[in-house]
Formats: C-alpha cells, sequence, structure tokens
C-alpha cells in the first residue's frame, strides 16, 4: 500500500515549496503547521516570562526586577500561555492534522474557513505582542475590574484587543470541527466507532462555540469602560466589578476544560495502542467528555467563594463542583483498567500517557480541596492554586500535547526521533515538574499569596525548590525542540503505522498526501480493534483518488 | 533544618484546627486514590509489560458494575466534603453577636483600621485573645482581600460594598496578615501583622492610644456636622425616616420589596439615596458623595448602631 514508485512519492509537505504554498494553504495538515511554529513561537515567550518570575522569586525581596516589571511578567506569561498557547494547542495543531485523518475525509468541512482562523489567530497574536513591545500589561491574566478597567497604567486595551481577536480563531475552528465530525465521517464510522480523540475534539468544540462569545464581550465592555469611563464594572461609576467576574469565569472555567479534554483525547489513543487494548468503558469515557463540557458550564463561581458573593450562591456551586469531578475520575479509572492484561511498550508517548495520568490525578485530586467551602477560604488566592491548576494545565495539557506529538510526529513528518533521548526528556519533564510545583502546595497551604513580587523569608526554602525544578523543567522542553528538529532530515524513515495503531490515520501514508486517502475508506470495525477478532475488516486502500 | 521548612501554618484561631481537620480529611482521600491509581499502573505496567511484538491482547469491553461502582463511591465521598465544607462555610460566614466590630478600610497599598474606641492604625490589627473579632471592611479603591493564614480566614475587600470576616484568636502572638487579591503595583508590600494579645494588655493597649474619642462619637459629629439630623429626627424640618434602631432591621420599600438594613445598605442609602426609597418618603435626600470618607461613612455606621430601638434617642457609649 506504501511502495515507493520511481522518484519522490507525492505528499502534502512536498505538494508546493515556497512561501505562497503555505501562506494560502487550505491543507488542513499544512495549516497544522502554521499553528505548530506559532504555538511554538508563543510558548517560548510565555516560557521565558516564566522563567525570569521563578528567578526573581529565589530571593525573598524583590531584586532582580522591579514590581511593575514583575507584575507584568505574571501577566504577560498567563495571557501568553492560556490565549496563544494552551487554548489553541492540540485542538489546533493535532486537531487540525487528525480530525479529517481518524474520520476518512478528505480535509475540514471549511477549509477556507480553517486558514482565516489561523490569520485571525496571527492577528490576535500580533496586537498582544505589540502590547507586550508597548510595556505589557499588569492587570493578570484575570483582568479583574475595577483595577483593570481604571487603575492599572499598562497596556489594558491593547491586550484585550487581542484576545477578542483570537477568540474568533477559536470559535471558527470549533464551529469547522463540529461541522466535519457531523457531515464528513467516511461510511461505517458510526458515531460510536469514533476514536476518544475525536470525542474529546467534539466536546471542546462546543465549549468554543458557547463560551468564547462571552469573555469577547466582557473584555470588549472592559476596554469601553476603560476608554469612555462608562459606569458598568467600577463602583465608582455605579457599576459592579462582581458582575465582572462572573463573566469573565463563565467562560474561563470552561477554557480550563478547553486545554484538558483534548489532552484527554490523546491519552486514550496512546494508551489504547502501547497496551494493545480497546480503551476499557469506551462509551463511558465518550459520554464523560460530553458531560465534562456541558457540566463545566456550570461551576463558574467556585472561583468567588470568598469575593463576596452570597453564601447559598457559593454552597450551590461548590456542590455542582463536585459533581464535574466523577466524569474526570471515571476517565482515570477506565484508562487505568485499560492497562490490565494488555500487552504494555514504553515508548515516548506512553511515557507521556502515564505522566499525564500520575500529574491529573493529582492535578484533580486539589481540584477537590478547592471545591471544598470551608478550605477554600485559607486556600483561595494563594500557591496552592497556582499548583493545581499547573498540575492540570501543564501537567494534563502539556504533557498530552508533548505525548500526541511524539504519537503522531512519524504521521505528520514521515520521520521518527531518537526513541532514548524522548524517553530521557519525558522524564525529565515529569521530574521538573513535580519538583517545580509540588512544593507550591505546601506553600500556598502555608499562606503565600500568589502574584506577590517579594514574601516572607520563612517561604524561601520552598520558593528555591521550585525554581531548581523550573530549571530541570526548562531543559526537559529545551531537548524535545532540538530533537524533533533534528529529526526532520535525519530522522529515520517511519512507515505508515510504526506503532502498529489501529486507526484510519494510520491506513494512509506517511506522510498523507495531499487528498488524505488513496480512496474513500470504509469502516468496518470498532474503534481500537486490538484484538484479533475483528483484525483485516478494514477496506484496502483502492486505487489512487484524483489529488 | 525544619525551621526553614515548615509544612503547616501556625493554629491560632478557633476555626484553624477545625480547617486542618477537613483539610487532613482531603489528603487522606486523595493519597488512598491517588495511591491506588499509583499502585495499579505500576503494577500492570510491569505484569502485562510487552514481551513479544506479536502480543495480541484479547479485547475487554469494561464492565458496568465497575463502572458503577468507580461513579458512586467517589459522588458519596465528595458529597461528605461537600456537606463538611460548607458547614465550616456557614460558620466562617456567621460572626456571634457579641463579636468586638472592628473597621477596616483597604487601599492601594495599606490597610487602615479603626478600633470601636476610635484608635486607629495601619497595617498592624491588635486583637484580644479568647474573644471573637468582626472585621467590617471596605475598599476605597480596587478590590483588595483581608488574609489571616494563621487563623484561616480571608475575604476579599470590595469598593462600593461592605464584606466581613470574623475569628476568634486562641494564642497570643504576632500573625502575618496579606492581601491577597492582586491590587496593582504595590500589592506585595499590603501586609501588615495581627497582634493577639491577652485581654488587660489589649485594655492596656487600647487605653494608651491618644484616641479619646470613640468611632461612634466621631460619627455623631459627623452626623451632626454633615446636617443629617436636621432631618433624620423626630420632628425633624423635613419628613425622613427615623435611624432608630435600624441597623439590621428590616426595611419596606417603596415598590413593596422588604431589605435588611446591613452595613451596605446604610453606605448606599448615604452615597446614592435614591437607589433604594423607603415606603411612604419622598426622595428628596441629596447624596453625600465626595463629601464623606470611606471611614467617615463606618463611623456614621457604629454611631447608629448605638441608637436605642425603644426610645429613639441616641445614647453615649
Amino acid at each position: 500500500m506504501n511502495i515507493p514508485s520511481a522518484g519522490p512519492r507525492r505528499h502534502y509537505l512536498n505538494a508546493g515549496y515556497g512561501v505562497r504554498s503555505w501562506l494560502l494553504t487550505t491543507d488542513h495538515k499544512r495549516i497544522a503547521w502554521l499553528y505548530l511554529l506559532s504555538i511554538t513561537f508563543f510558548f517560548v515567550i510565555g516560557g521565558a516570562f516564566a522563567t525570569l518570575m521563578r528567578i526573581e522569586l529565589l530571593t525573598p525581596q524583590g531584586d532582580l526586577v522591579q514590581a511593575e516589571t514583575y507584575n507584568r511578567l505574571f501577566t504577560m506569561h498567563g495571557v501568553t500561555m492560556i490565549f496563544f498557547f494552551l487554548i489553541p494547542s492540540i485542538p489546533a495543531v493535532l486537531g487540525n492534522f487528525l480530525v479529517p485523518l481518524m474520520i476518512g475525509a478528505r480535509d475540514l468541512a471549511f477549509p477556507r474557513l480553517n486558514l482565516a482562523s489561523w490569520y485571525v489567530f496571527i492577528l490576535g497574536g500580533a496586537f498582544t505582542l505589540i502590547a507586550a513591545a508597548a510595556g505589557g500589561v499588569d492587570t493578570g491574566w484575570t483582568f479583574y475590574t475595577p483595577y483593570s478597567s481604571r487603575y492599572s497604567n499598562s497596556q489594558v486595551v491593547l491586550t484585550v484587543v487581542g484576545i477578542f481577536i483570537t477568540g474568533f480563531s477559536s470559535i471558527l475552528t470549533g464551529l469547522n470541527f463540529l461541522v466535519t465530525i457531523h457531515k464528513m465521517r467516511a461510511p461505517g464510522m458510526t458515531w460510536f466507532r469514533l476514536p476518544l480523540f475525536i470525542w474529546s475534539h467534539y466536546a471542546t468544540s462546543i465549549i468554543f462555540i458557547l463560551g468564547t462569545p462571552v469573555i469577547a464581550i466582557t473584555l470588549v465592555l472592559v476596554g469601553l469602560e476603560r476608554i469612555f469611563s462608562l459606569g458598568i464594572f467600577d463602583p465608582a461609576r455605579g457599576g459592579d466589578p462582581l458582575l465582572f467576574q462572573h463573566l469573565f469565569w463563565f467562560y474561563s472555567h470552561p477554557a480550563v476544560y478547553i486545554m484538558i479534554l483534548p489532552a484527554m483525547g490523546v491519552v486514550s489513543e496512546v494508551i489504547a495502542c502501547f497496551a494493545r487494548k480497546r480503551i476499557f468503558g469506551y462509551s463511558f469515557v465518550a459520554f464523560a467528555s460530553l458531560a465534562i463540557a456541558v457540566l463545566g458550564f456550570l461551576v463558574w463561581a467556585h472561583h468567588m467563594f470568598v469575593s463576596g458573593q452570597s453564601v447559598y450562591a457559593s454552597m450551590v456551586f461548590s456542590l455542582l463542583s463536585f459533581f464535574v469531578a466523577i466524569p474526570s475520575a471515571i476517565k482515570v479509572f477506565n484508562w487505568t483498567a485499560t492497562l490490565y492484561k494488555g500487552s504494555i511498550a514504553f515508548d515516548a508517548p506512553m511515557l507521556y500517557a502515564l505522566g499525564f495520568i500520575g500529574l491529573f490525578t493529582i492535578g484533580g485530586l486539589t481540584g477537590l480541596f478547592l471545591a471544598t467551602l470551608g478550605i477554600d477560604v485559607h486556600v483561595h488566592d494563594t500557591y496552592f492554586v497556582i499548583a493545581h491548576f499547573h498540575y492540570i494545565m501543564v501537567g494534563g495539557a502539556v504533557m498530552g500535547y508533548l505525548g500526541g506529538i511524539h504519537f503522531w510526529w512519524p504521521k505528520m513528518t514521515g520521520r521518527t526521533y531518537p526513541e532514548g533521548w524522548a524517553k530521557l526528556a519525558a522524564l525529565i519533564v515529569f521530574v521538573g515538574f513535580n519538583l517545580t510545583f509540588f512544593p507550591q502546595f505546601i506553600l500556598g497551604y502555608l499562606g503565600m499569596p500568589r502574584r506577590y513580587h517579594a514574601y516572607p523569608p520563612e517561604f524561601q526554602v520552598l520558593n528555591v525548590m521550585s525554581t531548581a525544578g523550573a530549571s530541570v523543567l526548562a531543559l526537559g522542553y529545551l531537548i524535545p525542540i532540538i530533537y524533533l528538529t533534528w529529526s526532520l532530515r535525519y530522522g529515520r524513515i517511519a512507515g505508515t503505522n510504526p506503532w502498529m495503531a489501529k486507526g484510519l490515520e494510520w491506513e494512509t501514508h506517511s506522510q498523507p498526501h495531499s487528498a488524505n486517502f488513496d480512496a474513500q475508506p470504509i469502516v468496518r470495525e470498532e474503534a481500537y480493534a486490538y484484538s484479533g477478532e475483528e483484525r483485516g475488516d478494514l477496506q484496502p486502500l483502492g486505487k489512487p483518488v484524483d489529488v | 533544618m525544619w525551621e526553614n521548612l515548615p509544612l503547616f501554618p501556625q493554629q491560632a484561631s478557633t476555626l484553624a484546627p477545625r480547617v486542618d481537620a477537613l483539610y487532613f480529611f482531603l489528603i487522606l482521600v486523595s493519597v488512598f486514590f491517588a495511591g491506588l491509581i499509583f499502585v495499579l499502573i505500576f503494577y500492570f505496567a510491569v505484569k502485562y509489560r510487552r514481551r513479544s511484538d506479536a502480543d495480541q491482547p484479547r479485547a475487554i469491553e469494561g464492565s458496568i458494575p465497575l463502572e458503577i461502582v468507580w461513579t458512586v463511591v467517589p459522588f458519596a465521598l465528595t458529597l461528605v466534603m461537600f456537606g463538611w465544607g460548607a458547614w465550616l462555610f456557614a460558620e466562617i460566614h456567621t460572626p456571634p453577636r457579641d463579636a468586638l466590630e472592628i473597621n477596616v478600610v483597604g487601599k492601594q497599598w495599606m490597610w487602615k483600621i479603626q478600633h470601636p474606641n476610635g484608635q486607629q492604625e495601619i497595617n498592624e490589627l491588635h486583637v484580644p485573645v479568647g474573644q471573637a473579632v468582626k472585621l467590617l471592611m471596605t475598599s476605597e479603591d480596587v478590590i483588595h482581600d483581608f488574609f489571616v493564614p494563621a487563623f484561616r480566614v480571608k475575604s476579599d475587600v470590595l469598593p462600593g460594598r461592605y464584606t466581613q470576616i470574623w475569628f476568634h484568636a486562641t494564642k497570643p502572638g504576632e500573625y502575618r496578615f496579606f492581601c491577597s487579591q492582586y491590587c496593582g503595583t504595590q500589592h506585595s508590600g499590603m501586609i501588615g501583622r495581627v497582634i493577639v494579645m491577652e485581654i488587660p494588655d489589649f485594655q492596656n493597649w487600647l487605653s494608651g492610644g491618644a484616641a479619646g474619642v470613640s468611632t461612634a462619637q466621631l460619627g455623631e459629629k459627623l452626623f451632626e456636622s454633615l446636617g443629617c439630623v436636621s432631618c433624620h429626627r423626630p420632628g425633624g424640618a423635613v419628613q425622613a425616616p427615623s435611624l432608630a434602631g435600624l441597623v439590621g432591621k428590616p426595611v419596606k420599600l417603596e415598590g413593596g420589596k422588604t431589605i435588611t438594613a446591613d452595613e451596605s445598605y446604610i453606605r448606599e442609602s448615604i452615597l446614592d439615596p435614591r437607589a433604594k426609597i423607603v415606603a411612604g418618603y419622598q426622595p428628596v435626600m441629596p447624596s453625600y458623595k465626595g463629601s464623606i470618607s470611606e471611614d467617615g461613612i463606618m463611623q456614621i455606621i457604629a454611631y447608629l448602631k448605638t441608637f436605642n430601638p425603644q426610645e429613639g434617642e441616641a445614647r453615649r457609649p
């Protein structure tokens, strides 16, 4: 099926050269690369901000940078990492590349809209970079009013315009995925034969479409209040600062699920492949994604237990927050059970996936502490919260992203990377991550507030540990950037299916050609048919379609 | 080494050990479940490691009973966490009636504190041990947050409304308090000390101040100098609602709604009198926005709290 004919085989990467062939492409696989490069750029910038912060926090006094600078660093770190790295990471790179391949489609439903999404993303990113170059913004990524709308002397308007614009990229991508998954599945690809990666992207797309407009309009209101001195959120002008928090978290809590659901999808694919087992309780895992997407919209005010909101509202939101923990727990149990009586290999993607389960479990369990009212009063706005969400977003989402990149790298590039280096990097990331963020749980319970440029001396030992861990973590992120780049030219040729994985994307060439499949695939088996029973039912790839 | 590496904060309030008990319960549950998952993953990873590239394990579809177990058991446990946490939370929000009331005003970047006897301090809060203390708090600019880790309490401090916390300190000593809601450039400098003293020492400290005039008396002076007294007095020139025993009582508004006259309501009525009109009265009161400070409003509220509900007359504290 993958026999090289005379001359190099035509595939999506050599289908065209030159800047125009990339900047005007409508091929979802090429657009995935555009996103991959852009978000890697933002990741490096956001990481640089974090590095400076961690070095500042080595000593209790604020001695490396001034308070004003420090406040800009943590704000820009949050804005860059959340809106320009984590939210687009898996959906816009791996989702873009894989959604059509996994369901047996030629492309996304709206290829030109897909390219437009990337341009919108870049435009928003440009605004945010200009804001950073013009002095940055110091409100925290949460933009709490009335500080952001009246008191801050930084580039609030430019930054919120950037985030507003980027939001449309999310909305359009979500729309594209939803339509594609509904309308373009290959014959035989029923809903319950979809890979769980697709289910999680379906759930993510729902949040993209329903949540993003709310943050967009909220940030516009902040900008308007700032420019025209309206009284929307500023109590001195008759506004309500808590209204801002409600609107902000109505999006920004579900946004956490935008970041984690796709990573859960990756983990399901990787675990199934490297345990050679169908995911235990497939339909429970699939519905858990939808349950998280729906319940995720009903828990936003758990960010506001000490904000002065009504005690009864806090109680209702606390209870609902516990509900949303259940589907996450179900997923973890099912992944673990998938390993039972499997045939488990420890290639790099699997190390990332197992690391994900460990870190996500800790992140999820510490979420219960924050949902518990009596404890949240103490740990709210402390380093406990910082540690918790980094366990979810870095330990969860970034581990998932790296695992996914390693898993599908052979498909994307046609080449494999040096496995030893990859395993080493996965290990370094895991150790570095825990050393960075576990001490922060203790710091938080001790009472160290977040967003502190200087801190009392009794917190120093734990902060030094955290900074030491951060340097290990940085090394762990640097190594893959080097060997993955190296592999583009020098990596071994991967072949169609180097992992012996199941799924339509592994049935076509590595790299796929522009139309993805030689012939319309027809699906005759369940997802993850790793056991021999259903083997050989996939339609062999037939005569090539017109490219 | 251990004095440099504390793992738990001091317990210095009646609430602290109770919050810690719940914290330990959650740690116990977390360690159990995380341990269960980690042990299972390691065990499966070793026992079922791939021995040959041709391994082809049999498919296992899933198990409904298992799914039910690992849905219901965590669910039940989270309900326990919820109930326990909500019970503590309700207490955190129910100050005892006899609590000593202290006013706190946050501004970029300092804390102003005023005791009932008029004693004022900045970034320090002296309180007696063994007695409930309630802080009535507001902000002059952005949102701040008053956080005392050793007492396990915090609350945001908002402009335009009052929030409160209360605590019952159990050990004399000095404890840090922090602003824990990001409030601008010097956020990390907006910190201070709570100084918990034995009651006699506290009394000494209070009388050592040069105050002489209590907060309520300051409020009474404002009440007169701003002219509130000319209307809000039986037989005044303009008919206005009586303020006798108002604080904490229900008030019937124009339109039939009834609200409780809490501190935030009184503050709003001073700054924006037309926001809530008392049933049966004309909206003739002017706004005092700009002519009274947050501290001043708190002093007037302290004064109003001294009214004797029976006689409708001011009583000197």
